[in-house]
C-alpha cells in the first residue's frame, strides 16, 4: 500500500497535520491510530477549555476533536483506527497491524509523527513501601472514569499539581470521591491558575506545595500514604512526615514524549525535550519525516498543538513536491531556558517562531533571542513560569547564525 | 462588611485581588491590574458560576460526555451531578442533543458533547 | 482421594519438584497459600544462575548449585524459558578485596567451577562501564541469567499438563497424620497424601513444626531491588558482583532475561510479612551499583520491589527426609543459590523418595517439554500473517510498549495455571511490563480478563483477593 502522507496518531496533532497536508496538495493522506475512534487523548478530556485561540470558544475535548475529524473526513482523509504502528523504517515504510487490515506495510511519500506522550509511571518515582493496587497515573484514572465508567477509588490523594492532576481532583470529587489533598514537589504549581481555583479551591481540596509522598502502605490495596514536606533540593524532611489514610493515589508527575517508533526510524532525539530534533518546518533529522504535538515537546494548550501540526502537515505536503534541505543554524537554550523548539533553523529567509520553556518562575523579566551579540527579538514578560510555553518570533533577515534564547533582567 | 481575597484567573499574572463585599454587593476592588480582572472579581464574589462537564449514562451504550449549556451557580454543581447521575439518555445520542432541559430550574441545559 | 505426594509451596522449588514427580506415575498436588505461583522469593529475586564458585565446598548449597547450573541450559530449553549464559564477574576495589577474590577462586576450584582471575583493565575491556577504581576481577563464564517467574510458571504448566493438580489460595493452617496419611487443612481444602514435601519458603519452619518434623528456624531476609528501563545506556553483558561480606553476596548489577538492568539486592532481617522497600534500602542498592558503574542514572528506574529470602540458621539448604516425621521431606532454607539449584533440588528430592521405597515408574505419555506462548512481536512477518490468519486476535495489539497482542493475553489466561489477575498477565506475557508500565494497557487487560473469566471488570484484581482496582461503576455508589 502507498500513501502520499502517513500520519501516526489521530489526536489533535495528527488531525491538524492530516488536514493541512490535504489542503496543501497531498492526494492520499492516511492517519493511523490505535483507538477505535479518532481524537486521541481528547476523547477522555471531557472538560472544557480547548479552542479559545483557534475557535474563540471554550470547547470540551470531544467537541474540539470533532471539528477536526469532521473536516478531515470531508477532505477525504483516510483513517485506519484500531491499528497499531509496529515499526517505521528510515525510508518511510510503515508497518502496522489491526483486526481489520491484518498486517500491512504502507510506503509513505512523507510522514508526520504525532504519537503524543505517555505518563511517567508510579514505579519510576521509586516511592518506598508496599506495592498495592490503588496507585495509578491520572490519565489512566481519567480513562477509567470517563470512558470505561468505573471509579478507581473513593478516598484519594493526588501527587502532582499539573493540569491532569487538578482536572482529576475535580472529576473524582464530582463523581463522589473524597480527594483529601493534592501534593506538589515544587514550591509552585505546574497547572493553570484557573484550574487551581476551579478544581481545588471550589471543592476545598488543599494544595500542599513542596510536599511529596514518601511511603506507600497497604499489603493488597493502598490503605494510606506517608506525606512529607521537602527542602529546596526536593529531599523529604523526616520530621514533617504525616500519615494520610486513603485508598487511591493518583500520579500526575510528568509526561514523556512517546518516541520509541521515532528512535527505531533513526530519528535524532533531543535529550532535553525527549522529542525529535526538528527544524523550523518540523522536519526531523530523517528526510520526509516530520513531527508535531506532544511527541516533539509537551504542550499546555491544544490550540498551539493545532498550530504546530498545521505547519508540519503543510511542510509534509510540500516535501512531496520538493525535498527541502534545511541545514543552517541551531537554537540554544541559554540562561533561564530549559529547551527551545525547533532545534534547527532553516536558512530560507522566512520569519521563525521559537517555542521554549523557562526553567523557573521569573517575574518582571525579558525573554531575549540573540544571534551572536545582536538582540534579534525581545519580549517584556510580567511573569514566566515553566508551566506556560513561551514564544519569540525572529525576522528571517536577522538569522545570521545560531540563536540563543535567554531570560534576562530578573 | 467583609474583606474578601481572591486570585484572578483571567490571565497568567494571577493578581491578588482584595474586595469589600457588603450585602451581596462589591463596594471596592483593589489589586486588579486590568478591567477584566475587576469584572472577574465582581462576578466571582457575588454570583460565582461554573461550567459543569461530566458524563451521563446512555442506555445500552455506556457513557456520553456532557456539559452545561451555560455556567451554573457554583452551589448547584453537586446537586446537578445528582440529577445527571440519576438520569440516563437513550441511544442514539448526537453532539448537541439536550439530555436534561432546565436543570434544577436554572434555565441551563445539559447537552451531549459527543455521540453515543 | 489420597495423593501420593503433596507439595506445600508453589515457588520455583515446589514447581520444579512437581515437574520432576509429574514425570512419574504418581498422583501429585501442589498446595499454595497465595493467588498465584511464585508469589514469594521466586518472583522477587535477581534471576541469576550462579556459577557456584562462592558456595562453601562440601555444603548442600555447593552441590545443588553446581548441578543446577549444569542442568539449567537443558531445563530452560525444555520449558521454553529465556536463559543466557552471560558469565559472572566479581570485581574488587584494592588489595583487601582482592584477597576475597583469591578465596572465591580457591572455592571455585574446590567446587569444580571454572574461574579466571583478571586485572581491572581486562575487566574494563570486557565491560566498559565499570569503574576505574576496580583493580581486579574474577570471571566465571558459567554464570547466567534466567527469568525466575517464567521458570516457575514453565515448570508448573509442564507439571500440570502431566497431571499434577495445583491448589491456589490454600494456606496450610494445620497438618495431621493418621495411619500413615497426611491431612492438610489448606484454605477450603482438605488434602490427603502419603508423602508431604515442604517447600514453603519463609514458612517452611512453621510447616515442619505443624507436621511434627524437625524444629529449625527460618528468618526472612529482605532484598530490595531497582529495575531500570531497557533504554538506560549504562549496560553490562555479564552479571557484576562485588566481593561477598558477612551480609551475603551483596548488591549486584545485572542484565535481566528481558534486557532491563537490575540493581540489588540489599539484605535486612524483617518479619515474614514485610515486603516493603525503604528509602535507605533503595539508596543502598543504587549506591551499590554506582560503585561498580558510576554512570548508572536513577532517572531510568521503572520500578522497585523487595523479596524475602528464606534464611536457615544453619546457612545451608535443609533437604532431607524428616527423622521425627516419617513421610515428610523438608526442602527448607532455599535462599540464594535457590533459583539456580531448583532443578537439582527436584532431582535430589526424587532420589530421596526413591531411597525411601517410593515407586517412581515413568508416567506413560508424560513429556518434559513445555512450549512457551508464542510471541507475535518476535515472529517474522510471514509468521505474523499466519498467526493472524489462524486467530484475528493476533492483529489486536494491546500492550503497545512490549507489542503484546490480545491472542497472547487470552492464551496466558487459558493455559494451565493461567493468569487471573493483572499481575498474573504481566508476569506471564509481559503486557504492562514495559516503559509505560500498564498506563495504557491496564484497562484493556482488565477488560480481557473480565471477558475471559466471565467476571465484571471491577472484580479483576492486581494480585488476588484484597487488591481490587476499581470501586464500582461510576454513579452507582461504592462496593
Amino acid at each position: 500500500m502507498k500513501a502520499d502522507v502517513v500520519v501516526v496518531g489521530a489526536g489533535p496533532a495528527g488531525l491538524a497535520a492530516a488536514i493541512a497536508a490535504k489542503e496543501n496538495g497531498a492526494d492520499s493522506v492516511v492517519v493511523i491510530d490505535r483507538e477505535e475512534r479518532p481524537g486521541g487523548i481528547l476523547r477522555q478530556c471531557i472538560h472544557n477549555g480547548f479552542g479559545l485561540h483557534v475557535f474563540g470558544e471554550e470547547l470540551t475535548g470531544p467537541e474540539y476533536a470533532a471539528r477536526f475529524i469532521d473536516k478531515a473526513n470531508a477532505l477525504g482523509v483516510r483513517f485506519l483506527t484500531e491499528t497499531m504502528v509496529l515499526n517505521i523504517s528510515p525510508d518511510r515504510v510503515v508497518t502496522a497491524v489491526g483486526p481489520e487490515t491484518g498486517l500491512i506495510a504502507i510506503e509513505a511519500g512523507a510522514m508526520v509523527l504525532a504519537m503524543g506522550c505517555r505518563e511517567r509511571s508510579a514505579g519510576a518515582l521509586m516511592i518506598p513501601g508496599s506495592r498495592p493496587s490503588g496507585v495509578l497515573t491520572a490519565g489512566t484514572a481519567q480513562r477509567f472514569v470517563n470512558i470505561e465508567g468505573y471509579m478507581p477509588g473513593r478516598e484519594a490523594v493526588i501527587l502532582g499539581s499539573g493540569d491532569i492532576g487538578l482536572i482529576m481532583a475535580r472529576r473524582m470529587t464530582l463523581e463522589g470521591a473524597h480527594v483529601k489533598m493534592v501534593l506538589e514537589l515544587m514550591p509552585y504549581s505546574g497547572g493553570l491558575k484557573r484550574n487551581i481555583v476551579q478544581c481545588l479551591d471550589d471543592f476545598n481540596i488543599p494544595l500542599k506545595l513542596s510536599h511529596t509522598v514518601t511511603r506507600l502502605h497497604g499489603r493488597k490495596r493502598l490503605t494510606g500514604v506517608t506525606v512529607a514536606a521537602v527542602d529546596e533540593s526536593g529531599v523529604p524532611i523526616k520530621e514533617t512526615e504525616e500519615y494520610v489514610p486513603c485508598d487511591t493515589l493518583l500520579l500526575s508527575v510528568g509526561l514523556i514524549p512517546e518516541n520509541e517508533l521515532s528512535r527505531e526510524a533513526g530519528v535524532e532525539i533531543d535529550p532535553t525535550t525527549n522529542g525529535p530534533v526538528v527544524d523550523s518546518h518540523l522536519q526531523t533529522s530523517a528526510p520526509g519525516i516530520f513531527a508535531c504535538g506532544n511527541v516533539v515537546q509537551v504542550h499546555d494548550l491544544v490550540d498551539f498543538v493545532t498550530e504546530e501540526a498545521t505547519r508540519a502537515g503543510r511542510a509534509a505536503a510540500q516535501f512531496l513536491k520538493e525535498t527541502s534541505a534545511c541545514g543552517g543554524w541551531k537554537t540554544i537554550a541559554g540562561r533561564g531556558v530549559r529547551y527551545v523548539v525547533p532545534q534547527t533553523l532553516c536558512g530560507d529567509g522566512e520569519d521563525k517562531t521559537l517555542f521554549f520553556r523557562v526553567s523557573g518562575v521569573y517575574r518582571d523579566c525579558f525573554t531575549v533571542a540573540r544571534c551572536g551579540d545582536k538582540v534579534v527579538a525581545r519580549k517584556k514578560r510580567p511573569i514566566c513560569t515553566p508551566g506556560e510555553m513561551e514564544r519569540l518570533t525572529i525576522k528571517g533577515a536577522d538569522i545570521c547564525g545560531d540563536i540563543t534564547v535567554t531570560v534576562e533582567g530578573v | 462588611m467583609e474583606m474578601r481575597k481572591l486570585t484572578c484567573v483571567v490571565c497568567p499574572l494571577g493578581c491578588a485581588i482584595t474586595a469589600e463585599v457588603e450585602g451581596g454587593k462589591v463596594l471596592n476592588i483593589s489589586g486588579a491590574t486590568c478591567k477584566r480582572g475587576e469584572a472577574y472579581a465582581k462576578t466571582e464574589l457575588t454570583d460565582p458560576r461554573r461550567m459543569l462537564t461530566t458524563t451521563m449514562r446512555v442506555k445500552g451504550a455506556g457513557l456520553v460526555p456532557v456539559k452545561s449549556s451555560a455556567a451554573l451557580p457554583k452551589a448547584l454543581l453537586m446537586p446537578s451531578m445528582e440529577v445527571i447521575n440519576a438520569a440516563s439518555a437513550q441511544a442514539p445520542v448526537r453532539p448537541g442533543d439536550v439530555l436534561i432541559a432546565d436543570i434544577l430550574g436554572t434555565g441551563v441545559d445539559i447537552v451531549a458533547t459527543d455521540r453515543a | 482421594m489420597i495423593y501420593d505426594v503433596a507439595i506445600v509451596g508453589a515457588g520455583v522449588t515446589g514447581a520444579m519438584i512437581a515437574r520432576e514427580l509429574g514425570m512419574c506415575d504418581l498422583s501429585v498436588c501442589v498446595v499454595e497459600a497465595e493467588a498465584d505461583v511464585a508469589s514469594g522469593a521466586s518472583r522477587a529475586n535477581s534471576g541469576i544462575v550462579h556459577a557456584g564458585f562462592d558456595a562453601q565446598p562440601g555444603t548442600m548449597k555447593a552441590r545443588m548449585n553446581k548441578r543446577g547450573n549444569e542442568m539449567m541450559p537443558e531445563v530452560t530449553r525444555e520449558l521454553g524459558v529465556p536463559f543466557e549464559e552471560c558469565g559472572s564477574l566479581v570485581v574488587a576495589f584494592g588489595p583487601e578485596e582482592e584477597k576475597q577474590l583469591d578465596i572465591l577462586a580457591d572455592r571455585g576450584m574446590a567446587n569444580g567451577v571454572p574461574v579466571k582471575r583478571m586485572s581491572g583493565d581486562e575487566a574494563r575491556r570486557m565491560e566498559p562501564v565499570l569503574s576505574r577504581d576496580i583493580t581486579a576481577a574474577l570471571w566465571a563464564p558459567t554464570g547466567g541469567i534466567v527469568d525466575p517467574f517464567s521458570l516457575t510458571i514453565g515448570a508448573m504448566e509442564n507439571a500440570m499438563s502431566n497431571g499434577v493438580t495445583l491448589y491456589l489460595n490454600s494456606r496450610v493452617t494445620a497438618i495431621t497424620r493418621t495411619d500413615g496419611i497426611w491431612e492438610l487443612f489448606a484454605g477450603d481444602n482438605r488434602i490427603r497424601a502419603h508423602w508431604l514435601i515442604n517447600a514453603a519458603g519463609v514458612y517452611a519452619d512453621d510447616i515442619s513444626r505443624m507436621a511434627g518434623g524437625e524444629s529449625f528456624n527460618i528468618r526472612a531476609r529482605r532484598g530490595q531491588y531497582v529495575l531500570f528501563d531497557k533504554s538506560m545506556p549504562v549496560r553490562t553483558k555479564s552479571v557484576i558482583f562485588g566481593v561477598p561480606s558477612d551480609r551475603g553476596k551483596g548488591v549486584l548489577f545485572s542484565p535481566t532475561a528481558h534486557v532491563n538492568m537490575i540493581a540489588g539486592p540489599t539484605a535486612e532481617f524483617v518479619d515474614k510479612e514485610d515486603h516493603d522497600t525503604t528509602r535507605e534500602g533503595l539508596q543502598e542498592a543504587l549506591a551499590g551499583v554506582q560503585r561498580y558503574a558510576p554512570a548508572v542514572d536513577a532517572r531510568y528506574a521503572i520500578t522497585v520491589f523487595a523479596g524475602l529470602r528464606a534464611m536457615p540458621e544453619s546457612h545451608d539448604f535443609i533437604i532431607e527426609r524428616s527423622k521425627s516425621a516419617p513421610g515428610l521431606v523438608n526442602v527448607a532454607g532455599i535462599e540464594s543459590p535457590g533459583l539456580t539449584s531448583s532443578p537439582a533440588i527436584a532431582e535430589y528430592v526424587k532420589e530421596l523418595l526413591e531411597e525411601a521405597g517410593v515407586r517412581l515408574d515413568p508416567k506413560p505419555g508424560a513429556s518434559r517439554i513445555r512450549r512457551p506462548i508464542e510471541r507475535f512481536s518476535e515472529a517474522t512477518p510471514e509468521r505474523q500473517r499466519e498467526l493472524i490468519a489462524m486467530d484475528r486476535r493476533y492483529a489486536n495489539v494491546i500492550c503497545r510498549c512490549e507489542q503484546i497482542t490480545e491472542a497472547e493475553i487470552v492464551e496466558s489466561i487459558h493455559r494451565p495455571c493461567g493468569a487471573k489477575t493483572v499481575d498474573g498477565v504481566r508476569l506471564r506475557i509481559r503486557a504492562g511490563a514495559g516503559r509505560c508500565h500498564g498506563g495504557f494497557c491496564m484497562p484493556r487487560v482488565m477488560a480481557i480478563l473480565a471477558r475471559e473469566l466471565g467476571r465484571d471488570i471491577d472484580e479483576i484484581t492486581k494480585s488476588g483477593a484484597g487488591s481490587w482496582i476499581l470501586d464500582g461503576r461510576i454513579k452507582e455508589g461504592t462496593r
